[in-house]
């Protein structure tokens, strides 16, 4: 029988406040993939930032091969010949691919050479199907080229175990898809590989093994012919969960936003949105798909008034707001739940009284032309804690210790208290448990049923196919595709997603 | 004398004025290119030129005076690291401070030693042949030998950080610890490292100026001097070359002040004495404008790096 | 054993008020260390110094009089800083403000008191504001960084008043002395008895009250406080940020400005150099020793006010005053220092793996 190359037993580890991992054993055999599943919060990471020597774990043993491990820091586990790619990734951006991975050589000479790298690293990609140019700079790359780059520095300084963190999350369906063959191939070479996900069809595309986590504590380990969803879903959830929503039939409604050939410059000074248009109507759901970076950023705030427009036009129920100020979209009923929740839709220092605050502070309910009414203020507040069930310490508590879940119920709450026109929404459950995903949907749910129009940007397709009405494809800062949910396939949409079938997709754009 | 010498006394002048500054400069540039941003280069330069004018006076050797404001310089910027690398302490509030200290304890330090002559202080001498070479001789290679070994340290500096790979490293956890720190890259013992060669090299500034420019002790004789080297590292767009040739420039202006009045121009010292100020606000500004507010520096310059930070 | 710091979730309430305090008390031993290294005697020089400050009325009054620059620049200071906006010009702003208000009773040596010293008020705080609002443009503009340009202007405000009264402004009847004619009467502000305290006292205190009703309940003080917390919150709630930032800094110049107003004309009498032994340094100090609340800012600059007399003490036992330049940066080193034992929890590891936290 096969020895594991890796014991974990007894691991603990605590964050202020969160007991992360309690208890936890683990094994990892050679030649595995094995899948390491759980909710977002349940402590998959922890768990294997503790494997990679990134935390210091609070209690519990590593032992590589049958011999005790303590790593006092990534290069010990590197040494160990355990290597991970976490989920933002550690790159340097503005370095070139071969400095990235010169980077890490553990006993590198003094001088950099990159000729040698360069040939060195164009061998390993080469062997594993993993294409990369060693000479570009990891800013200009996307996300899945910078995957790439991650598990071929690992290959690099010759890691046997990889941990990649959510690896599909950035990618088409093809790309992951291209993925899994790299890492079988990797598997078959004698490597193990630990991929941590919480997506069940991955587990059961990929997995030999899996163990599932929650909160903090191992529910169960399955091998391959185990493999059951109930089973699994009982696992991680703890509980049966809704696989689809019942929606209202879409009704005809007005138009409440026409965005027509707009372009927008990004951060970069490149372009963000390319002759862009779309139309929501009241009460639908638009979603977007599309790789993270392909202008949904720019997108949502050009519609918000963040950002400027070079060209083309923004309608609110045919008004002309193109180029509008932030204060001018808030006063006609845009609201807009941001990418960023802390630090963008909400200040991280401020309590939740003051967050509620943000939108509504100029409003004659809650202020003077000089003062604030701070009874009516902390009255809404303490309704609208209630009525959306955001868990607080009290009202005064700063907002960046609330959960994930809780931040964007309460992000929720006050931009749905602005009773909006329309509702631009970004990743709205990106990083939410299930239970907190199911609150988030049913609210975007309820304000559709109010007749207001949503944006939902997200990179979770089937988190778009559950709620939409209908969907459009964002890639390169263009709308390639648009067609109602019903008639919307993962793997077209897949495609369109990666750029493929562009030339029809381009038509699409034009179209209104 | 004649416009020709005028101009070459003028530019071999600039060369000397722009040392300490330069020396500071890359002192700053080191240590931001590993993340942490040092306002208190003022108090380092300060505290660096009452040390080293002390131990030369106590010595008689302005190289043991060198080694005292290295020293010192590597002290007070470690204080600053403490706060700033393992107290996670702002790093703006932290540098503030250090200036305002260097400045209090150089003044303390220093009183008794107003108006005392330095028994040795670095004097110029000539590099051979170099120094006959026409206009760029004078120009270049008639100083002291702290000059020199400006000349050789920028290149050096440049080679480390561009072409290394302890220099890949220093650049790495300045643009993103965290990345550093997946590797195993020491950040914290690095970065401290760092500033402390940092506040060193702001050491040796302030030495220059009380051991070969002056060569005396003033109160406060640096005159923003600092703050100049930290603009000009923006200027410098955190280069060691393009930092040189900011220095120079900077020494340019101080000596035309300077030189101005020899030429015949008849205008206030007061306002000679501004342009150096005004020169940088306007540097700072053009550089700013002309790349439309978008001056890269390292990518997390001035932010605290906590591994477990959630 | 290896010590950790681990994020406290929410700030000590016990620390935020020990650590300042214990801070100061630090930093006074640390520099009585120094001292007695360099061979003084560090309690008798403190004594010295408390004595002198606070141990007569005389003493009393000059620690008053040396406060009331310090709350101004500090309150000045206080204001910038809330929004995140380093303004270190408060020393060349506060010479502006002098050299304004002294522009008047050069120029118009007969207007009357009423009309003389509101005058001398505005235009002070015009030219701090104005000061202040290049470097405020410029940060607007073109994202130049306000923390060098405002203290270039420092250097070039200095030089500018130095200028001035050695040169056009120097009185004729001075014995060539640098500085201006004196003030006729109508041009000095008032003062409290027979003390040199004067009514800048109570300028500060108004501009104290007007600062607590601004940041607990007005609707500029919430913005200004989300804009200093996170500016691309701020854009996203629609403020207008450009806006508010040449505000803050006028009016935080505009109150540095009024500081070197009321020191012209209440204590100086006339513009002369040296007029500020370095307010608007020591008043970062005492801003951020107070975090920014303008009810300790008043209590803060008092202590500063008692090291600042301290200093003129000192001197008399051959100790250069420049050691109270130190203690002051010290103080600041430990508070900023001492901060993070208010936000983290010192964790010391105990040899079973399991870890113990101190409070």
């Amino acid at each position: 029988m096969l020895k594991p190359i890796i014991t974990m037993r007894g691991m603990y580890k605590r964050f202020p406040g969160v007991l992360a991992n309690d208890n936890i054993d683990m094994d990892i055999y050679p030649g595995e993939i094995h899948a390491l599943l759980g909710e977002n919060g349940s402590g998959k990471s922890t768990l294997m930032c503790v494997l990679s020597g990134l935390y210091k774990p609070d209690g519990g043993t590593i032992c590589v091969e049958g011999e005790e491990k303590r790593f006092r820091s990534p290069r010990d586990a590197i040494a160990c010949g355990i290597g991970m790619v976490h989920q933002h990734f550690k790159l340097v951006e503005p370095f070139s691919v071969a400095e990235n991975i010169a980077m890490s050589g553990q006993h590198g000479s003094f001088m950099l050479s990159t000729e040698k790298m360069t040939a060195d690293i164009a061998e390993l990609g080469d062997k594993y199907g993993l294409a990369i140019k060693p000479e570009a700079s990891v800013w200009q790359l996307s996300v899945g080229e910078k995957q790439r780059v991650e598990i071929v520095r690992m290959l690099y300084h010759g890691s046997r175990v990889l941990i990649l963190d959510e690896p599909t999350a950035v990618l088409t369906p093809q790309e992951a898809a291209e993925m899994f063959k790299t890492l079988r191939k990797m598997a078959a070479d004698g490597c193990a590989i630990v991929f941590i996900t919480h997506k069940l069809n991955e587990v059961y595309e990929l997995a030999d093994r899996v163990t599932v986590l929650r909160g903090g504590r191992v529910t169960g380990v399955l091998g391959r012919n185990e493999l059951d969803t109930k089973k699994l879903v009982w696992m991680m959830v703890g509980r049966d969960v809704v696989s689809q929503y019942e929606r209202g039939v879409m009704p005809e409604g007005r138009p409440v936003l026409e965005v027509q050939k707009a372009v927008a410059f990004n951060d970069m000074g490149m372009y963000g949105l390319k002759d862009l248009s779309l139309t929501i109507n009241e009460g639908e759901i638009f979603g977007i798909a599309g790789v993270a970076g392909n202008g949904q950023r720019e997108l949502a705030e050009v519609i918000t008034g963040l950002r400027r427009v070079a060209d083309g036009t923004i309608r609110l129920y045919d008004e002309d707001v193109t180029n509008s100020r932030p204060a001018d979209m808030i006063a006609r009923g845009v609201s807009y739940v941001p990418e960023d929740r802390l630090g963008v839709g909400l200040v991280p220092e401020l309590s939740v009284l003051e967050n509620l605050l943000l939108k509504s502070y100029q409003q004659p309910e809650f202020s003077g032309r000089w003062l604030l009414d701070s009874k009516a203020i902390k009255e809404r507040a303490a309704k609208l804690v209630k009525e959306y069930k955001v868990k607080v310490s009290s009202l005064d508590q700063p907002v960046k210790m609330l959960s994930g879940g809780h931040l964007q119920r309460l992000l929720l709450a006050r931009e749905i208290a602005e009773k909006p026109k329309l509702m631009v929404v970004v990743y709205p459950a990106r990083g939410l448990d299930v239970g907190a995903t199911e609150a988030v949907h049913r609210l975007l749910l309820d304000l559709k049923a109010e007749k207001t129009a949503v944006l939902l940007i997200s990179e979770d397709l089937d988190e778009i196919m559950k709620l939409a009405d209908r969907v459009g494809v964002l890639y390169n800062g263009r709308l390639v595709g648009e067609f109602p949910v019903e008639e919307a396939d993962i793997e077209r949409i897949g495609l369109l997603m990666a750029g493929s079938g562009t030339e029809g997709g381009e038509a699409d754009a034009y179209q209104i | 004398m004649s416009e020709q010498s005028i101009i070459i006394s003028i530019l071999a002048a600039a060369v000397t004025a722009g040392t300490p500054i330069l020396y500071a400069a890359l002192g700053e540039l080191l240590t931001e290119r590993a993340g942490i941003l040092n306002l208190g280069v003022e108090g380092i330069m300060l505290v660096g030129a009452v040390s080293g004018f002390i131990a030369a006076v106590a010595t008689g050797s302005c190289w043991w005076g060198l080694l005292a404001a290295m020293a010192a310089g590597g002290a007070v910027a470690f204080i600053h690291g403490v706060l700033t690398i393992t107290l996670r302490a702002n790093q703006t509030v932290s540098g503030l401070a250090l200036t305002l200290f260097g400045t209090g304890l150089s003044g303390y330090l220093g009183k008794s030693y107003i108006g005392m002559p330095v028994p040795q202080a670095f004097k110029a001498t000539t590099l051979g042949p170099l120094s006959d070479i026409p206009y760029i001789g004078p120009i270049l290679f008639r100083h002291d030998v702290l000059v020199y070994a400006s000349y050789l340290l920028v290149p050096a500096m440049a080679f480390f950080i561009y072409r290394t790979r302890p220099g890949l490293i220093l650049r790495a956890i300045g643009e993103n610890p965290a990345a550093a720190d997946a590797l195993g890259f020491k950040v914290f013992s690095l970065r401290h490292l760092y500033v402390i060669a940092g506040g060193m090299l702001c050491g040796v500034g302030g030495a220059y100026l009380s051991l070969a420019y002056a060569p005396s002790w003033l109160e406060n004789m640096t005159a923003g001097r600092g703050w100049i080297a930290v603009a000009l590292v923006v200027f410098a767009l955190w280069d060691p070359w393009r930092a040189l040739i900011g220095s120079y420039l900077f020494g340019g202006v101080d000596a035309l002040g300077f030189n101005l009045q020899v030429l015949g121009v008849t205008v206030p010292t007061f306002f000679l004495s501004m342009m150096p100020y005004l020169f940088t606000i306007l540097v700072l500004t053009l550089l700013m404008a002309k790349s439309g507010g978008r001056v890269v520096p390292p990518g997390a310059l001035g932010l605290p790096y906590d591994r477990e930070d959630r | 054993m290896r010590i950790r710091f681990e994020k406290r979730l929410a700030p000590s309430p016990l620390m935020t008020v020990a650590v300042p305090v214990v801070s100061v008390i630090l930093a006074l031993l640390f520099c009585a260390a120094f001292l007695a290294l360099t061979g003084r005697h560090p309690f008798e020089l403190y004594f010295a110094m408390l004595e002198g400050a606070l141990g007569s009325a005389y003493g009393l009054s000059e620690t008053t009089v040396k406060a009331i620059p310090l709350m101004l620049c500090g309150l000045g200071i206080s204001l910038a800083f809330r929004m995140q906006l380093w303004n270190i010009g408060a020393e060349g702003q506060f010479y502006l403000g002098a050299f304004a208000a002294t522009w008047v009773p050069l120029t118009f040596p007969d207007l009357p008191v009423f009309i003389m010293l509101p005058m001398m008020l505005l235009l002070g705080m015009a030219a701090g504001a104005l000061w202040a609002l290049g470097p405020a443009y410029l940060k607007v503009k073109w994202r130049v960084n306000e923390i060098i340009t405002t203290l270039m202007l420092n250097y070039v405000g200095i030089l500018l008043v130095n200028y001035f009264v050695y040169g056009p402004w120097r009185d004729p009847k001075g014995f060539n002395f640098p500085l201006t004619a004196e003030f006729p009467p109508a041009a000095l502000l008032p003062t409290f008895g027979g003390s040199r305290i004067h009514v800048g006292l109570l300028l500060a205190l108004a501009l104290v009250v007007l600062f607590i009703v601004i940041f607990r309940n007005s609707r500029w003080g919430y913005e200004i406080k989300v804009i200093g917390s996170s500016e691309r919150a701020a854009r996203y709630a629609g403020m207008d940020i450009k806006r508010n930032m040449l505000l803050v800094m006028a009016l935080s110049g505009a109150v540095c400005g009024l500081a070197g107003m009321t020191e012209v004309s209440g204590i100086a009498g006339r513009l002369q150099p040296g007029l500020s032994p370095g307010y608007g340094y020591t008043a970062i100090i005492v801003a951020w020793l107070a975090r920014l609340n303008p009810v300790a800012i008043v209590l803060v600059a008092g202590m500063f006010g008692v090291l600042q007399v301290g200093g003129y003490i000192v001197q008399t036992f051959g100790v250069p005053a420049s050691m109270v330049a130190m203690i002051q940066g010290a103080v600041l080193f430990f508070v900023i220092g001492g901060e993070m034992f208010a936000n983290y929890r010192v964790v010391f590891p105990n040899s079973k793996g399991a870890e113990k936290a101190d409070e």
